[in-house]
């Protein structure tokens, strides 16, 4: 299995986590994030991505962190196209030893996505289509981790 | 030299496109440089806050090197997750 998916479809996210340890005696931990629509004023919101980038830029992110803590098994999913609130966006599974790794590497790879991975909302609200703006919090949050890596 | 453009999210609206093939004037090789060259058509290039840019699918800043047969992407900052 790919350890990174950018597709349409919705995912199992139990499945998701049963499969990251089902051949790994090995994992003693398993931390997973997922990241849903939230609904309030929106109505929907479509999500556009770089073809061919998307990917590689998920499979470094995932690269980076299988450096940075000791991992066993990661697997990313971020759908694309239109979502309705409440609808599943982004999974993020880690699988490690210790608790600790899983932890770390989990948020560290959804901070990451946020700011490096080439996706976009649009949002449909009552008065009209907006595409949704970066968040300064999104930048401090993966700036945090920057101490000690290279680029 | 030849370039593959690529435009995404808001600027692929603004521009009205989704890309094209350009060709920057010799003596140019910055990505900043290709920047200022696509603005006299596409004035969003400009004035987009906080435009970003990848050269061959990677994230660059605008003193990055580009060479003929390149593709160059830009677009806003990412809103994934």
């Amino acid at each position: 299995m790919n350890e990174v998916a950018v597709q349409a479809a919705d995912f199992d996210v139990g499945a998701e986590i049963s499969a990251l340890t089902a051949a790994d005696p090995a994992a003693g931990a398993v931390a997973s994030f997922v990241g849903l629509v939230r609904g309030g004023e929106v109505a929907a919101m479509t999500l556009e991505h770089y073809p061919g980038m998307t990917e590689a830029a998920l499979a470094d992110i995932v690269t980076t962190a299988k450096k940075r803590w000791k991992l066993r098994t990661v697997r990313v999913i971020h759908r694309v196209g239109r979502l309705l609130p409440g609808e599943r966006i982004v999974f993020v599974g880690v699988a490690s030893a210790h608790r600790g790794d899983a932890f770390a590497a989990c948020e560290f790879i959804m901070d990451y996505l946020k700011t490096r991975a080439p996706f976009w909302k649009k949002e449909e609200t009552a008065a009209g289509e907006r595409w949704v703006d970066a968040r300064e919090t999104d930048n401090l949050a993966a700036r945090r981790w920057r101490d000690g890596e290279e680029d | 030299m030849t370039l593959k453009i690529l435009y995404f999210a808001s600027i692929c609206e603004a521009i009205g496109s989704t890309g094209e093939n350009f060709d920057l004037e010799p003596g140019m090789t910055t990505l900043g440089a290709l920047r200022t060259a696509l603005a006299d058509q596409h004035p969003a290039l400009l004035t987009t806050k906080n435009l970003r840019a990848a050269v061959n699918r990677k994230m660059c800043d605008w003193d990055a090197v580009i060479a003929d047969g390149d593709e160059i992407a830009f677009f806003p900052p990412v809103t994934g997750g």
